[in-house]
């Protein structure tokens, strides 16, 4: 990154000739140039580091007092509820923490789809950030495990449960991950272990999808590119870290919200029982977050073939920059294109209703077709798209879009009434 | 100088709806999504009022001191609650009883010990670190007792029932003569609020079951409230503390959203 930077004090001096951090930051934190346009959906990048940051900083403290024993894991937990300064702050945020990274990280998502945000030349940022999501699905339903109640045990169950699907060596592997012939305490310790591993190989990634973003240099709402050297363009700090910032806040109070007012919400009642080999729930539900992908596993009535297709749901989203054919970015410009989005966003909620729901009836027969949906979306619906959609004239630069509306206005206030 | 105010108002108010809208598609998705997966099946408990609900709630002390003696004197002949020691009487936020109430509740109680000098094992009252002592053994003693049947322990037993305190409160007032026609097995009773209307446990609450120390009138009503309360901090010993907190987080929270509201704005103010 380019910056004019010039470290002024004799320790910046000192510094920034051997390693040149201040310079580094200085261009990827302040000077960084960022399309003018950005709107309030391009907030959830920074919000999503936060949410890292915090689910890093309260896990490393209630790590120091979790014991990963299947006798003492439950009442450890409760330990930190009771007798732990601030323990009971620290773990509800903590699992709070999580929903609110998935809100923020489906909203991210959900914003890259419709302004193509992981078109050429962002492929490789979309791709990264489809590594970031798997490895957070594996984070987030491990740390599930940990407080060892009732849904943490039936649901580590059902899951790996889910290699024995693997011909040949699926009772072989399922065995070696269990670490014995059942879900039991060497599961627990080694969840706990690679739980607490993965939250840092996801920052790893955050690192180069960062990387890879400050290339090309941030998408925008029109999903054009910007004109060097113009008006296009503001610099990072402070008008995006100020605007960033009061995104987050806004964030934090819905967050606080969870936290101190209804922290058990988005929970299951049955995790407050301790986990019992000898007493299935009546429904074994996952986290809200998997409800979707969830559905699509069970709405097929092979296991392995339902194993396939949940973990194709998610393959699947790292091939989308050469599924969708259309060279033209944002919705903006799509008129077709948006209505199929919504659809799919429309299909996708549905989908995470059905998971929630018992596997009978109607919900399966429901659930089989959203399933089909999801991925002819994908396969058939995007492909096809770019080549008989009819595309708006793209506006020549960021700058002409404003333009216009403020000439619109103009005539508007000046018109008769 | 009206129409610059005027202006000034337009330009926040514009992104302000853009915010509504994406925080009513949270608050619209988020709740909804949780309310499936709460089991339809029970009953619908009844909702009294509770103290401790709201924003700013708080528990009753009186109430939680009458839930104790409700436990001890009922409950505690089966269930345990193996989570609480005698010391979290006195805490702030519970029961708060003095701590010479809490030694002389703890030295009813008798645990084993030890070892001694010479390796035996030793009985001695119970003091404010132990835990509550439990009425049975094993689980395979209190199940041999109870027809088979595991009286659960009750220290988060709230948080573990959808509905929570609510559901409790039902389930103890929920006991009814089973209508005409259902069979009911040996040892299995018939309640409203329990799942399939059967429950293992027989009626316990009845009036004037408990003579309460501070004279209030024992109603079956007013003991299951009581003894709910004293479950609900039980399973929530820090509640008034987090509920305290957060009101005062989030009033920052909203000061400073307010304060980079309009740096914000002031920021942006030149960019077109």
């Amino acid at each position: 990154m380019s910056t004019d930077y010039k470290p002024q004090s004799a320790v910046a001096k000192w510094i920034d000739k051997r390693l040149p951090l201040i310079t580094l930051f200085n261009g990827h934190l302040m000077q960084y140039p960022t399309p003018k346009n950005l709107n309030y959906w391009w907030t959830f990048g920074g919000i999503l580091t936060f949410c890292l940051v915090t689910q890093i900083i309260t896990g490393l403290v209630l790590a120091m007092h979790y014991i990963a024993d299947a006798d003492l894991a439950f009442s450890s937990v409760e330990h930190i509820m009771r007798d732990v300064n601030y323990g009971w702050f620290l773990r509800y945020i903590h699992a709070n923490g999580a929903s609110m990274f998935f809100i923020a990280v489906y909203i991210h998502m959900a914003r890259s789809l419709f302004y193509g945000s992981y078109k050429e030349p962002r492929e490789l940022i979309w791709i990264i950030g489809v590594f970031i999501f798997l490895l957070m699905i594996a984070t987030a339903f491990m740390g599930y495990v940990l407080p060892w109640g009732q849904m943490s045990f039936w649901g580590a169950t059902v899951i790996t449960n889910l290699f024995s699907a693997i011909p040949v060596f699926g009772e072989s592997i399922t065995n070696w991950l269990w670490g014995g012939y059942s879900v039991g305490s060497p599961l627990l310790t080694r969840f706990f272990t690679l739980h607490y591993l993965l939250p840092f190989l996801i920052f790893g990634l955050v690192i180069l999808h960062v990387w890879a973003l400050h290339v090309p240099g941030n998408n925008n709402p029109e999903g054009i590119d910007v004109v060097q050297g113009s008006q296009d363009t503001v610099p990072f700090h402070p008008h995006y870290v100020v605007k960033d910032v009061f995104a987050l806040l806004v964030f934090m109070i819905i967050f606080a919200g969870f936290v101190f007012f209804t922290p058990n919400l988005l929970g299951h009642t049955d995790n407050y029982i301790q986990a019992n080999p000898l007493q299935t729930p009546e429904h074994i539900v996952p986290e809200w977050y998997f409800l979707p992908f969830y559905a699509i596993l069970r709405a097929i009535p092979d296991k392995l073939g339902g194993v396939i297709m949940m973990v194709s749901a998610i393959a699947i989203l790292a091939f989308l920059p050469w599924l969708d054919t259309s060279k033209v970015r944002s919705a903006k410009y799509r008129p077709l294109f948006r209505q199929f989005y919504w659809i799919f966003l429309a299909n996708f909620l549905l989908l995470g209703y059905l998971g929630a729901q018992p596997a009978e009836g109607i919900y399966v027969i429901i659930s089989r077709i959203a399933t089909i949906y999801y991925f002819v979306h994908f396969i058939i619906i995007l492909p096809v798209l770019g080549f008989v959609e009819k595309t708006k004239p793209l506006p020549k630069s960021i700058s002409e879009p404003v333009l216009n509306d403020k000439e619109r206005a103009a005539k508007a206030a000046t018109a008769p009434a | 100088m009206i129409r610059r105010g005027r202006r000034k108002l337009l330009l926040p108010q514009h992104s302000v709806l853009k915010f509504i809208k994406f925080l009513a598609l949270l608050i619209i998705t988020v709740p909804t999504s949780q309310s499936i997966l709460i089991a339809a099946e029970i009953h619908e408990p009844m909702r009294p009022y509770w103290s401790f609900e709201g924003p700013l709630g708080k528990f009753e002390r009186a109430s939680l001191q009458r839930g104790y003696q409700v436990y001890t004197e009922v409950c505690s002949g089966c269930h345990s609650m193996d989570l609480l020691s005698y010391r979290n009487l006195i805490q702030p936020g519970g029961p708060e009883f003095s701590e010479k109430q809490a030694k002389a509740m703890a030295a009813m109680f008798e645990v084993e010990t030890g070892p001694d000098q010479d390796g035996e094992m030793f009985m001695r009252s119970a003091i404010l670190s132990d835990k509550f002592v439990s009425p049975w053994e094993n689980e395979q003693q209190a199940r041999a007792a109870n027809g088979g049947a595991y009286p659960p322990d009750l220290s988060v037993i709230v948080k573990a029932r959808p509905n929570g305190a609510d559901y409790i409160y039902s389930l103890l007032l929920g006991y009814k003569d089973a209508p005409e026609g259902t069979e009911l097995d040996d040892g299995v009773y018939y309640n409203e609020y329990a799942k399939g209307m059967r429950i293992a446990m027989p009626q316990v609450l009845y009036e004037d079951g408990v003579e309460y120390t501070d004279s209030t009138a024992a109603s079956e009503e007013q003991m299951a409230h009581d003894v709910t309360t004293f479950l609900t901090w039980s399973a929530e010993p820090k509640l008034e503390e987090r509920k305290r907190m957060g009101f005062k987080v989030i009033i920052y929270l909203l000061i400073l959203a307010f304060l980079f509201y309009f740096t914000n704005k002031s920021i942006w103010r030149d960019t077109h």
